[in-house]
């Protein structure tokens, strides 16, 4: 019954939207008149789209067999957690909260934007509209996930246990909420074309939830890496699988265009830019949603492949984007000209790094889809992987951030002004660390070197904007600002650090046995059976000692019955200083057990940049939305 | 230095295009040494591999190939494409699925002696699973 | 030049939709037939997948008659959707063998008692060898063996009612 009302729901929402859609383009009458109906349209379909993903997590809670979703990625025995994490941890289910999210965003949009003229809102409701309509006919033909089993099984087939981890049941739909965030970028922006509305309004109205969608989008990258870094074993925490590729691409298009979404807010200027990026930050959130789903690209996330339903996201990407883009270029002409700046001014240090973030962008996508492009021409088939990433994307990384280290202490329009003292603390402390890199590690490469360098510079270059400012009278937005660029900083130290510093040891021990590494004298002590819930595992015993203290790490290779699969479990501990991270492998004949060990020195700090980086990011949302609520109240009392 | 505000979007578009064009040519810059190519044993056999570049090797683990060193973490194992064969070291440990007859892709270089140096090894949690590329190889056949 | 940049974009797209819609045409995973068609089976033994139930081994096979091998297991979704057809190919005369990778004897029983029991020897292949030797690529999937114990059919995938005439037929012709 439940699964039946979902479907009812979902059929509903989608006639809703289609309704939407028609009275947006004026089949309902006049514009204004029809827009207080547009948004009863947008709450309602909102609400619809809730209820289905509340029935579909409904039948997961109560392992409904005969739902062929269920039967097929869950199981009765699964604790509570991943059967509620289950429903979105397949195709389906996941496509279902994408749409739920959608629908959603649209109805907020609808129902609290006012910042705009009546036919601008109505043509981005429209826009939204048209993007949910198509999703909806996605989920309902092709990949309905209230399906039912007749007869239903006895009981499911469980989920892929690399997949039954906390990290990764919150992980995607955090990623799903920053690129459906982009999406209402997206209407904003195609709104704005349709109207001839390119004016800060529309940036003002784009920026909360650009800069809501980017702090998701952090989060669920830095929580991707984290995951990928305990779960696989591998000792990595960025593999440059498509599948990461895919969460990056959006990420540095959203990167961008919150920077030159405040040019436009700000000061009027990049107007036709700005427009160009929100359409490209969704339009690469819908690539990577494509890439992933369609399996076109093989990875270790690896998810099936499904001809009709990639043809299908396909289809609704080439009238999506192609529709948007063919809006840009023959609407882009009648776009004003912004206000006019300096080269050496805030406008031109945003200018460069949207360009160098596009550079990035380009060379990422074109690595990604290089392998399928290369096999469409000449049919060779190959990989590509860190080695290409590594000297193309990073270097071009650490030349943004040594604009960061500038371009926060330029003034808006010109900056006459010598600029040398004002940058020189960052600077000094670069070169500092790079001649102290030098003669201290003189064998670590050069990516990481000049990444210790740069991260150490933009420390305090980063917090220099507030500098010489009465700290509590400093806007939300700059503390923001400060923060997210210290998290680069951070990050930038925690990367270059692991990958100059790491060490590695792998070898056949016998209980007894000690190996040491780093700072670390680990003894092997023996090995014992365990069992959880749904697994039963071997667990090593490992103590691991340095000067006094000591710490018990547990790795564990465990069995899954249902479906039979051994993972690898990894233990790892963090102190100040690093993370020591142990594998247990295989038992060899002679008794020996595979152990594999890695001391990465201050390794943590990557995350802990990634997680500044977005609580820089909410500060500026919340200190944006409480400035703007203030002017509107005071707005409304200069009135009466 | 200063920009007449009518040559000011003019200047922004020229610089778009050269970004692009960079990032363009700064990407074949980096995909013409560093793209992994598949291989399988026939490839190799045939003298398609050039040694010490990086490339995928795929194939099925030939059945009574795997043996371990004394080291207990070194495997070394025979990759076969039911036409040739390749054999294969590799230092770590390795997946799951990993077995005598099953499919395998190994990540590494070819040594010039004909020895696939591996520095990694994948296999699938997947029932199913099958690396594309060598289903195209068997396909073919 | 900025007009014709205005349409570098829409060409970027497009020339991305062709590239992936060309893959997209052509399904990088066909299915993978096993090799051994028209070959012997090779040499196993099974241990009995449920107490005091026949195991399966290749000597079994070679016995004068076809029998049929069904690759299954009692976690395996399309298995379920197969069941009733097996037992209907046993109607008409159709001796079938099971080999269940990957299983318990308890998830065994509690499939056959659910789902009807068509098999005359079950092996329990826990590892996997077995399937892999036959060059099955996944569960289900059916062989038809002759009376020499030679591979004459292999059938991919669960037996639908729409399958059920052609196995019939290589049935029929491994007589």
């Amino acid at each position: 019954m439940i699964a039946e009302a979902g479907l009812a729901a979902l059929w509903l929402a989608a006639a809703l939207s289609a309704l939407q859609l028609a009275l947006a383009f004026g089949l309902g009458g006049e514009q204004g008149r029809s827009l207080p109906t547009i948004r009863s349209v947008a709450l309602a379909q909102g609400l619809l789209t809730l209820l289905a993903f509340g029935a579909l997590i409904a039948v997961f809670l109560n392992s409904d067999m005969s739902v062929l979703l269920v039967a097929e990625n869950s199981h009765s025995e699964k604790p509570w957690l991943y059967k509620f994490a289950g429903a979105w941890g397949n195709h389906e289910g996941s496509m279902l909260l994408w749409v739920a999210v959608l629908a959603l965003s649209g109805a907020v949009v609808a129902l609290f934007e006012h910042r705009l003229d009546e036919r601008t809102l109505g043509a981005t409701l429209g826009a939204q509209a048209a993007l949910a309509l198509g999703f909806f006919a996605f989920l309902l033909f092709a990949s309905n996930p209230f399906e039912r089993l007749d007869p239903a099984p006895l009981d499911g087939r469980g989920l892929n246990p690399l997949l039954q981890d906390p990290g990764l049941a919150f992980h995607p739909p955090t990623l799903y909420l920053g690129y459906v965030g982009l999406s209402v970028a997206f209407s904003l922006a195609v709104g704005g074309l349709v109207r001839g509305n390119f004016g800060p309004a529309i940036a003002r109205a784009m920026r909360p939830w650009v800069l809501a969608a980017w702090v998701l989008l952090t989060l669920g990258i830095t929580a991707g890496s984290y995951w990928a870094y305990y779960e696989l074993g591998w000792g990595g925490w960025w593999f440059w699988d498509p599948v990461e590729n895919a969460s990056l691409m959006p990420w540095l298009a959203a990167t961008a265009l919150l920077h030159s979404v405040n040019v436009l807010a700000a000061r009027g200027g990049l107007r036709a830019w700005t427009m160009m990026l929100a359409l490209i930050a969704f339009s690469m959130s819908m690539v990577g949603t494509f890439l992933v789903r369609s399996g076109i690209l093989t990875s270790v996330h690896s998810f099936a492949v499904d001809p009709t339903r990639g043809t299908f996201i396909l289809a609704l990407l080439a009238i999506y984007i192609g529709g948007a883009l063919t809006l840009f270029a023959f609407r882009i002409a009648h776009v004003k000209e912004g206000s006019p700046f300096e080269v050496v001014s805030r406008e031109g240090g945003l200018v460069a790094n949207n360009l160098i973030l596009s550079v990035i962008l380009g060379v990422v996508f074109v690595g990604t889809l290089y392998p399928l492009l290369a096999e469409a021409l000449s049919g060779e088939k190959l990989s590509v992987g860190p080695p290409y990433f590594d000297s193309v994307a990073s270097p071009m990384a650490l030349v943004l951030a040594v604009l960061m280290m500038i371009a926060p202490q330029l003034k808006w329009r010109r900056d006459a002004a010598p600029i040398l003292p004002r940058v020189a603390p960052g600077l000094l402390v670069a070169v500092a660390v790079l001649i102290a890199s030098v003669i201290l590690a003189p064998n670590i490469g050069m990516l990481p070197r000049f990444g210790l360098a740069i991260g150490a510079g933009l420390l305090p270059a980063s917090l220099l904007p507030l500098f010489g400012r009465s700290l509590k009278r400093t806007p939300l937005a700059i503390w923001g600002m400060a923060i997210a660029h210290l998290g680069v900083a951070v990050a930038i130290l925690g990367m270059a650090s692991d990958s100059a510093f790491t060490e590695e040891r792998l070898a056949a021990a016998r209980p007894g046995e000690t190996i040491s590494i780093g700072p670390w004298l680990v003894e092997f002590r023996n090995v014992m059976p365990v069992a959880g819930p749904n697994w039963t595992a071997l667990e090593a015993e490992l103590r691991a000692s340095k000067g006094s203290g000591a710490l018990v790490l547990n790795p564990q290779s465990r069995f899954f019955p249902s479906p039979p699969t051994t993972t690898n479990e990894a233990a790892i501990d963090t102190s100040w200083n690093g993370q020591l991270y142990a594998v247990l492998g295989e038992r060899d004949e002679q008794g020996r057990w595979q152990l594999r060990l890695w001391w990465k020195p201050f390794v943590t700090l990557i995350w802990l940049g990634g997680i500044l980086i977005a609580l820089g990011g909410a500060l500026a949302l919340v200190g944006r939305m409480v400035r703007e609520r203030r002017q509107r109240i005071r707005g409304e009392e200069a009135f009466l | 230095m200063k920009v007449k505000p009518k040559h000011q979007r003019l200047v922004l578009v020229v610089l778009a295009a050269a970004a692009m064009i960079g990032a363009v040519l700064l990407a074949m810059w980096g995909l013409q040494d560093r793209a992994a190519y598949f291989v399988t044993p026939s490839d190799i056999a045939a003298g398609k591999a050039a040694p010490d570049k990086a490339m995928r090797l795929g194939g099925m683990v030939e059945k009574g190939s795997l043996k371990r060193d004394p080291d207990g973490v070194t495997v070394r194992f025979t990759v076969s494409d039911g036409k040739s064969e390749t054999p294969v070291v590799f230092r770590g440990i390795t997946p799951d699925l990993f077995k005598e007859g099953s499919g395998v892709v190994a990540e590494g270089r070819l040594d010039p002696n004909g020895l696939f140096v591996a520095d990694n090894i994948l296999a699938k949690h997947d029932e199913r699973y099958m690396p594309p590329q060598m289903a195209n190889e068997v396909a073919a056949r | 030049m900025s007009r014709l940049l205005r349409f570098l974009p829409l060409l970027v797209l497009a020339a991305f939709v062709a590239a992936v819609a060309w893959r997209l045409g052509k399904p990088a995973e066909e299915e993978i037939r096993s090799q051994l068609v028209g070959q012997p089976v090779p040499a196993f033994a099974l241990a009995p997948a449920l107490p005091g139930r026949a195991a399966l081994a290749s000597s079994d096979l070679a016995s004068g008659q076809p029998r049929m091998i069904n690759v299954f297991a009692s976690w395996c979704v399309p298995c379920i959707a197969e069941a009733p057809l097996l037992m209907e190919l046993k109607r008409q005369g159709v001796t079938i063998d099971a080999v269940a990778v990957r299983d318990r004897p308890e998830d065994i029983a509690a499939f056959l008692a659910r789902h009807g029991d068509p098999f005359d020897r079950i092996g329990s292949d826990p590892e996997s060898r077995l399937q892999l030797a036959l060059g099955s690529s996944g569960v289900p999937e059916s062989f038809i063996v002759d009376g020499r114990g030679i591979i004459r059919y292999q059938h991919m995938g669960p037996i639908e009612p729409d399958d059920l005439p052609a196995i019939m037929r290589e049935w029929e012709a491994a007589r």
